[in-house]
C-alpha cells in the first residue's frame, strides 16, 4: 500500500481516463464549450465523426489542479486517447490538419487490459461527470 | 501583465538556441512560434512540454490566460 494521502477525486480522473477511450477534458460541453481552445478540439473531433466523451473542468475548480497535476499538463482542453494524452488545442488542430488525429483515434483499441485504479469508498464519489457523445 | 518580447525573451532564454515568434493583442492571450533544435526527436507532446516547463506553475492559465502554441525544429 501507498502512504499517500486518499485522493478520491484525482482517482476518478484517472479512472475516467482509463475507461473512456477518447475522453476530452474541457471548458464547457460540446454543445455549448466555454472558450474558443475547448470549441476548436471539439470541433476537430466531431469533423473526424469519433464518439467522445467529455468532461466539464469548469463544474468543480478542483478538476483541473488535479488534472494538470496528473497529466503534467498546464492547461486545458486535454485530450486523452486510450489512456494516453494526446495534447491541447494546438496539437490536435495540428494533427487534424495533418492526418494525424484520424489515424490516432481510428486505431484499434489495445488488447490488454488496464489496471483499474482502487475505487472511490462510497460517499466518497467525486464531482466529475462524464457525457458521452457521437461526434 | 508580460509583453509578447517578454514571453519572447523567456522561451529564448528557457530554451537556448531556440527562436520564438510571440504576438499577443491584449499582453493575456499570446500566440507563439518557436523553432528549437532541442525540439528534435521528441514527441509534439514533450515539444509543448519543454516550452510550458520554462513558465511557473499556474502562470499558464493565470496571467497569460492562453497560449497558443507551435512548435518547430529547425
Amino acid at each position: 500500500m501507498t502512504d499517500q494521502p486518499e485522493n478520491p477525486l484525482r482517482d476518478a480522473l484517472a479512472e475516467a481516463i482509463a475507461s473512456n477511450d477518447v475522453i476530452l477534458f474541457m471548458k464547457g460541453t460540446p454543445e455549448q464549450p466555454m472558450c474558443g481552445f475547448s470549441a476548436r478540439t471539439c470541433a476537430a473531433l466531431t469533423a473526424t465523426k469519433t464518439e467522445f466523451s467529455s468532461v466539464d473542468v469548469l463544474a468543480d475548480p478542483r478538476i483541473r489542479q488535479e488534472l494538470s497535476s496528473l497529466s503534467n499538463w498546464p492547461t486545458i482542453p486535454q485530450l486523452f486517447v486510450r489512456g494516453e494524452l494526446v495534447g491541447g488545442a494546438d496539437i490536435v488542430g495540428q494533427m487534424y490538419e495533418s492526418g494525424e488525429l484520424a489515424t490516432v483515434l481510428g486505431a484499434p483499441s489495445s488488447a490488454t487490459a488496464e489496471p483499474l485504479p482502487e475505487a472511490a469508498k462510497p460517499g466518497e464519489a467525486a464531482p466529475i461527470q462524464i457525457e458521452n457523445r457521437l461526434g | 501583465m508580460p509583453s509578447a518580447a517578454e514571453v519572447k525573451e523567456r522561451i529564448e532564454t528557457g530554451i537556448p538556441g531556440a527562436q520564438a515568434d510571440v504576438e499577443s493583442d491584449d499582453n493575456v492571450h499570446f500566440t507563439a512560434r518557436v523553432v528549437a533544435g532541442d525540439f528534435t526527436g521528441l514527441s509534439l507532446i514533450e515539444q509543448h512540454r519543454l516550452v510550458y516547463s520554462i513558465f511557473d506553475e499556474g502562470e499558464l492559465g493565470g496571467t497569460i490566460h492562453a497560449l497558443a502554441l507551435t512548435t518547430e525544429t529547425p
